[in-house]
């Protein structure tokens, strides 16, 4: 079982490499539309990536006014 | 299709329609893969009456108002149907709105019932403003795990009367729907949208666009919205068609839906269009050269097929292998909300998919021009619907002026705002605070807005002023939130942003230090609310006797200043 950080770091190393910012420039307070410059449906892809990722279903509705990758994180966590 | 002349209110036309179509499929509903549900008309009604008499029998009386904050869903429909038949004014909010604009709305609103969903109820239970709102005093929540906490609400699924509710009548003026078009800052704008309104709408859709059992919407723009609300339930419905609901709307289900539901009609956002244009653009651009070039051939002899007007089948045959992931009987794609670049929406025409695009306003009973295809044109936004009268008031030279509406679609004002209603609706005539002009075949074009206001890409009205409360505090003498547009009119319907206007305390600069509060602050605001730059202002901003800013005459001066230097993005 991941614990709460490593979940994180996933989910930080995966945004990068979806979206090519250089790994290690993201950290978990960063607001994800701001930081990595995307749209609410560049977002949904995003998700598409994470639940492939992690083995898992994310309803849209849990992640419905969500822009960080802390809360993003805690979210999938609670689905582990 | 029934005839809607014959009817006082939606309510009486959709409790025929239950009746009249019964044993069509009216619902269909998807999560991922896997189909939830799949409803006749009379199934959803065998739903919908329960649910009518037990309100009925907690005290819900004729035009008490009734709240939905819900994504899209078939609960969505049966909960409006229900308090339509009991008389009932509904109340459609938005569900991507925060708890306590969601509160605002619904104290402001007056509404005693709140129908809503679990996951959204855990937020707006525990959020500080709920006591704000004494007037909801009773809440139904969808799909509360077993053993849930529900706050003081009630399952929505149990809540079920027995016997028949009494269907309560309702006159063409009656007041159906409170629809807030915007503002959830200092004044909320919620549209009294009349039975009549939504009759007349209708009626003038689907002259265009018809519905009939078989026909099959895709509804993803949110219900609440006045499109979703016309084009994915009451005009389906009362023609016997069927609506599709996707309970995750993530790109490959989206796609998914099209062929595996064969899709008639689906109503998109500008920028779900344009992503769409996107991905198929890059599906064109990896052929191998020679099917490109293939390709690309009968993509013009379709444009030259169908310059006078569509024709789906030779388009679905011709470009077999655009047409089939969208299930091959796609019709029409809608696009509102929001203006939709022209060079979008020839993409599509071109790949014989006709986007029926237009003009329209919450507070004009959604659309006020579409185009009507014949033939197809991607520089207007189409003629006015028939019962529509539009004209330009004070027109310049140029012939661009004000687009003023005058129709039985116009709402009958703002809740509780007749200065504000007023303002909106002069003699009759409905002042849309866009700029537009006619052309000779009578084609209406869009050449910015009048209104401090903006419009995104995915259809929301932000109006400035509703933002400001973010900046409280800031370590400025003043400040004042813009759109752009408003202060230098670019004529142009795309582009827009917001700005800060700052005038510092003397001797202050505008600092690194500053830009990052600013922008620290910018953060806190959904994304799509966040301002662009700042604008610095070295004088007193103008003030009324009440010392609240003179917006108008600060946009004056500011417009003075020379926007590309000016402009200090963030």
């Amino acid at each position: 079982m991941r614990t709460l950080e490593q979940t994180t770091q996933e989910v930080l190393d995966l945004a990068s490499k979806h979206f090519n910012v250089p790994a290690g420039s993201l950290v978990p307070e960063d607001d994800f539309f701001k930081k990595l410059g995307i749209d609410s449906l560049q977002t949904l892809e995003m998700l598409s990536r994470l639940e492939n990722h992690f083995g898992i279903e994310l309803p849209d509705y849990e992640v419905q006014g969500v822009s960080d990758f802390r809360t993003l994180a805690s979210r999938i966590q609670s689905r582990l | 299709m029934l005839d809607l002349s014959k009817y006082q209110s939606i309510g009486a036309a959709l409790k025929d329609a239950l009746d009249q179509f019964s044993k069509e499929v009216c619902l269909i509903e998807s999560d991922r893969e896997r189909e939830k549900e799949r409803l006749t008309y009379r199934d959803f009604k065998q739903r919908a009456h329960p649910l009518a008499k037990a309100l009925q029998d907690a005290g819900f009386a004729l035009g008490d108002r009734a709240s939905i904050i819900m994504t899209n869903q078939s609960k969505w429909l049966i909960s409006a149907y229900a308090v339509f038949y009991m008389g009932g004014v509904l109340v459609p909010l938005d569900y991507k709105l925060t708890p306590d604009e969601q509160w605002q709305l619904l104290k402001h609103s007056g509404a005693k019932i709140l129908i809503t969903e679990y996951p959204i109820w855990r937020q707006l239970s525990v959020a500080a403003s709920r006591w704000t709102a004494p007037n909801v005093s009773t809440v139904l929540v969808t799909e509360a795990p077993k053993n849930a906490d529900l706050a003081g609400a009630r399952r929505w699924e149990e809540f079920q009367g027995s016997g028949e509710p009494v269907f309560e009548p309702r006159t063409r003026k009656d007041v159906a729907c409170i629809v807030y078009s915007s503002g959830t800052g200092g004044r909320p704008k919620g549209c009294m949208m009349t039975h009549e309104n939504y009759l007349e709408q209708c009626v003038a859709l689907t002259s265009l666009y018809p519905f009939a059992p078989g026909v099959r919407y895709l509804s993803i723009l949110p219900t609440n919205h006045a499109i979703d609300f016309m084009v994915g339930f009451f005009g389906p419905f009362i023609c016997g068609a069927a609506v599709v609901h996707l309970r995750t709307l993530r790109p490959e289900y989206v796609r998914e839906a099209f062929s595996k539901y064969r899709i008639t009609y689906v109503s998109l956002v500008p920028l779900v269009l344009k992503n769409l244009q996107k991905g198929l653009q890059a599906r064109f651009d990896e052929l191998p050269s020679g099917k490109r070039k293939m390709f690309r051939a009968l993509v013009a002899v379709n444009r030259a097929l169908t310059k006078s007007r569509p024709r789906l089948g030779l388009s679905r045959r011709l470009l077999k292998q655009v047409h089939e992931p969208f299930g091959g009987e796609l019709r029409t794609i809608i696009v509102g909300g929001a203006f939709t670049e022209p060079q979008t929406l020839q993409f599509f025409y071109d790949l014989g998919i006709p986007v029926a695009n237009g003009y329209g306003l919450t507070e004009a009973g959604t659309a006020i021009t579409v185009n009507d295809l014949k033939p197809f044109r991607a520089d207007t936004v189409g003629k006015p619907l028939p019962g529509m009268e539009v004209r330009i008031v004070s027109p310049s030279a140029d012939g661009i002026g004000e687009v003023a509406v005058r129709s039985k679609t116009i709402m009958s004002g703002y809740l509780n705002e007749p200065e504000l209603t007023s303002e909106a609706i002069v003699d009759g005539w409905l002042m849309t605070g866009d700029l537009g002009r006619f052309d000779a075949a009578g084609h209406l074009q869009l050449f910015g807005r009048k209104k401090n206001l903006i419009v995104t890409e995915e259809g929301k009205n932000i109006y400035p002023e509703d933002i400001e409360a973010v900046f409280e505090g800031l370590p400025v003498k003043e400040f004042c939130v813009f759109a752009a547009n408003y202060i230098w009119p670019q004529r142009s319907m795309v582009g827009e942003q917001l700005l800060l206007a700052l005038h510092l305390e003397p001797g202050q600069t505008y600092t690194e230090e500053l830009r990052r509060d600013i922008s620290a602050r910018n953060s806190k605001l959904l994304n799509y609310k966040r301002i662009h730059g700042v604008v610095l202002f070295d004088e007193d901003f103008p003030r009324t006797a009440s010392l609240k800013i003179k917006r108008n005459a600060l946009a004056e001066e500011l417009a003075k200043l020379d926007r590309a230097s000016a402009f200090l993005p963030l």
